[in-house]
């Protein structure tokens, strides 16, 4: 079995391109829409990585990533941006805010997995 | 199964669809005074969707156009940029240029560079200068990167010239969740490596913290892959740990090579070096970690020591503590900062994560085919429900029957069932109010007319086959309104008028129709102007009485138009003629309503849905129609003395003091000639949009009852007088009416006879 990923984006598009990328590398991903939505369907689940987009409505990507780090259960849950820019103050801010990675949408499906590998590693056998 | 990537790719231009409304909305609120900043986010992050989308399927020009256009909407979300009204026309501008590339880039086509590019400068000069040149560079960040790391170095060197990469976590590498054990596989996977870890800096259990990080690592690595290729897997930790690639052939060039000869007196001192864990390393060639004196254990059966890489005396520190070889997998963990050993037992996966997920309106998209056929297996469905009861009736089954009643039960069933999947059918009229709105826009740019688009009634919902086909007619109606409808600006000044003109657009729903109106407050119609015209073109005869009503009719005439020069706009060889006619396929009416100086109002009427109504079932000649519900206000019994002769084959009906034109609805279709007396006849009293009626005389009403519309149109095309066809229970075809159609076809035959004669008082 493959990891657990929990990927939030607002966007149907990347979550269905999410979808397809992770499924065909035999992850088992759940969605949700926004932050809040994102923390809702997190609760008590662990996932092995948590893939988040930055711009959201109700809750964005920041503070998404600080609420999820708020909880104990998930303070070493490796977290990944997916953003369209790659500005080095926005890895900072990221980081900042407890992202363990990002990656630079549009997003090469084998760059993803390999990115989730290696915050994650290969997962349960 | 078609292929995931076109299915991904046809839903993106669907979304895109959506976050284009989104955005043309978020502008409207902004343009009205809404200075929320989740409005201005919203529009943001609309654009930055589609831009994340459209880089993802390399979809340039739309990358390109919404990057830019989001950069200059950040400068309004960070404040710095307050729109005015010209700057806020040029947001809704972009938002069009935009929704043309969604288009071309969905269709395959190519959208005006110049025209987008125009639109871009005007933006960002809006914006100041300080968007420049770094923007065109943050773009190509968005090319669908694969990673060919591989060209940009030289080819490395396969033999002899391993990496060594020392490799220290800082204690906030822990904090952002990774971990070096993921790090150091993520490594080996590019080539064969060694791993030595250092534990030298782990104090004693009392003097511990868990959280802090406390390893380093030396890696060998046997890989012909670029140093950038290596600190790419670093790349997540940058800046939280410490991290020297050295050596290899690629990297490091003349440097590494010296190396050979420079370092074997560091390896005598530094102790045997270890073995490989894994088998095949001891075919590429032997090679020797310089960075850590190997356990004693390892050190017996270690391979012959050889020189290896060129910048290890720098990292190789002088440590006391022995260090362990460790195979890549199982490091031990001396930062014990993964929570997850305390992880519960997951719960059952989905169940919570589902029923949290499904709070949000949920739906499906299905094919509009399988609708219609469901439409019409409903439509079926009717028809045979109504045979059935006539059967139970011709049965002579008592009413308190079970048969009888389980029968009421199925045709209440088989209302709700319609009315239902009527409701799938039903769209909100807001994504044809939006394109209008862009029509303004670009028609008022046009003739330079300052205006304004003020839509009410954006929700209601009406069939989707219907807002299709009234995008055309309600788009040239738009561009009459305010090319023709709306007075020059200093003509609107000097009638003391607010400079910008305003068109409003509405839709509500009024006795089972859906009402469309496109007014202006403009000048009104030229009464004397379009009768001038009329007469010239040979449209009506010179001199003929004409009431305000119906010289505004002559609009709709074909070959009518009032443009004195054709303009870019409406002279494209549509006149209102093709409008009415196009509403009228839909089963709809158009109306004309006009006050000089304050404005002309146009209303279409239009049935909720194509599939059904409300009529009722009248005899006439022998014949049974169909009228339908919604156009009859009330139905009386005629007396002769009511009916006033207004000349020959004219009739009108006096009613409470008014007059109503009469109609006999038998002879009007031809199938019989007009009798001695109508004494006892039925009359239908039916009323139009704009609130006039007349009378319909038929010889009898045999029920109401709803019916299922079938089309004449595409065997037939447009009858007069006749909206559709339907099939009644006892299995008979019946034409459905459409009264008003009738009514003005009739009256347009006999010009004497005016559509209402209003009694004054």
């Amino acid at each position: 079995m493959g990891l657990q990923v929990l990927a939030v984006d607002d966007s149907r598009t990347i979550r269905d391109m999410l979808k397809m990328a992770l499924t065909q590398a035999g992850f088992e991903a759940r969605f949700a829409e926004d932050g809040v939505h994102g923390l809702e369907v997190l609760s008590g689940t662990m996932p092995d990585a948590i893939i988040t987009d930055i711009n959201m409505p109700r809750l964005d990507g920041f503070g998404f990533i600080e609420a999820v780090r708020a909880q104990a259960d998930y303070r070493a849950t490796p977290i990944l941006v997916l953003t369209t820019e790659s500005a080095p103050e926005l890895k900072a801010k990221a980081r900042a805010a407890g992202a363990t990675g990002w990656i630079v949408k549009p997003f090469d499906p084998e760059k993803l997995v390999r990115a989730l590998h290696t915050v994650a590693g290969p997962g349960a056998t | 199964m078609s292929d995931p990537m076109a299915e991904i790719r046809a839903s993106f231009f669907i979304e895109c669809e959506e976050l284009l409304e989104a955005l043309q909305d978020g502008l409207t609120a902004m343009d009205g005074g809404d200075d929320d900043a989740e409005t201005i986010n919203i529009c943001f992050r609309a654009v930055h969707s589609m831009k994340g989308g459209a880089g993802a399927f390399g979809l340039e020009q739309l990358v390109r156009f919404a990057h830019r256009y989001e950069t200059v909407m950040d400068e309004v979300r960070a404040g710095r940029l307050s729109p005015d009204r010209d700057a806020m026309m040029l947001f809704f501008r972009a938002a069009d240029v935009l929704s043309d590339i969604v288009r071309a880039s969905r269709d395959g086509t190519e959208v005006d560079q110049s025209e987008t590019e125009a639109v871009l400068t005007q933006l960002e000069s809006l914006a100041g200068g300080a968007l420049d040149e770094e923007e065109e560079e943050e773009v190509t960040d968005f090319q669908p990167m694969t990673l060919s790391f591989d060209l940009d170095s030289p080819p490395a060197p396969t033999e002899d010239t391993p990496w060594t990469i020392r490799f220290t976590p800082h204690k906030a590498l822990f904090a952002s969740g990774n971990e070096p054990q993921h790090l150091l596989r993520a490594l080996s996977a590019l080539g064969e490596a060694e791993t030595v870890c250092e534990q030298d800096r782990i104090p004693t259990l009392d003097a511990l913290d868990p959280e802090d990080a406390l390893l380093s690592w030396t890696i060998t690595l046997d890989s012909t892959k670029s140093e950038s290729e290596i600190r790419e897997v670093f790349d997540f930790v940058d800046g939280i740990c410490d991290l020297e690639v050295s050596g290899g052939g690629g990297g490091g060039g003349g440097f590494a090579l010296p190396a050979l000869d420079d370092i074997p007196s560091t390896i005598d001192d530094g102790a045997p070096a270890e073995e490989a864990p894994a088998p095949n390393i001891a075919a590429s060639p032997p090679r020797i970690t310089l960075s850590a004196p190997t356990d004693e254990t390892m050190a017996s059966d270690s391979a012959a020591p050889a020189p290896s890489s060129a910048a290890a005396p720098a990292t190789a520190p002088a440590t006391p503590t022995p260090a362990t070889p460790t195979p890549v997998t199982p490091t031990p963990d001396a930062a014990p900062a993964k929570v997850e050993t305390s992880k519960p037992a997951k719960p059952s996966g989905q169940a919570g994560g589902q029923a949290t997920a499904s709070q949000s309106k949920a739906t499906v998209r299905v094919d509009l085919d399988r609708i219609d056929r469901l439409v019409n297996l409903v439509g079926e469905l009717v028809i045979n429900q109504a045979m059935l009861s006539q059967s139970v009736q011709e049965a002579d089954i008592p009413s308190n029957s079970p048969v009888s009643q389980g029968l009421e039960e199925f045709m209440q069933l088989t209302r709700d069932i319609q009315d239902s999947v009527m409701m799938i059918r039903a769209q909100p009229v807001k994504s044809l109010f939006q394109r209008m709105s862009r029509i303004v826009r670009e028609a008022s740019a046009a003739v330079n007319k300052r205006t304004r688009l003020v839509t009410e009634g954006e929700a209601t919902e009406v069939d989707k086959t219907v807002i299709e086909r009234l995008a055309d007619p309600l788009t040239h109606m738009i561009r009459n309104a305010v090319d023709h409808g709306l007075e020059s600006s200093a003509d609107r000044v000097a009638a003391g008028k607010s400079e910008e003109g305003t068109v409003t657009l509405t839709a509500v729903h009024r006795s089972g129709r859906v009402v469309i109106e496109v007014s202006d407050d403009g000048g009104g119609i030229n009464r004397p102007k379009v009768r001038e015209i009329a007469e010239s073109k040979g449209l009506i005869a010179e001199g003929i009485s004409l009431s305000d009503s119906e010289i505004d009719n002559l609009l709709f005439l074909p070959g009518f138009s009032t443009a004195k020069e054709v303009s870019d706009l409406s002279g494209r060889g549509v006149g209102m003629d093709v409008v009415r006619s196009a509403i009228q396929e839909l089963g709809g009416r158009i109306s004309i309503t006009s006050e000089p100086g304050v404005g002309t109002c146009f209303s279409i009427s239009l049935p909720l849905t194509l599939a059904v109504l409300d009529g009722m079932v009248v005899r006439s000649g022998g014949e049974t129609m169909v009228v339908p519900l919604g156009s009859i206000v009330e139905t009386l019994s005629l007396q002769d003395n009511e009916i006033r002769s207004v000349g020959p084959g004219a009739n009108v009906l006096h009613i409470r003091n008014s007059f109503v034109p009469l109609l006999d609805l038998a002879v009007a279709l031809g199938f019989r000639e007009p009798l001695e007396s109508y004494d006892g006849s039925v009359v239908l009293l039916i009323t139009q949009e704009d609130g006039t009626r007349s009378a319909l005389v038929v010889d009898s009403i045999e029920e109401q009852r709803q019916v299922v519309i079938k089309g004449l149109q595409e065997s037939y095309g447009h009858v007069p007088g006749i909206a559709a066809a339907t099939i009644l229970g006892d299995g008979q075809v019946a034409l459905i009416l459409d009264p008003v159609d009738l009514m003005s076809t009739v009256a347009g035959k006999k010009p004497g006879a005016g559509p209402s004669l209003e009694l004054a008082g």
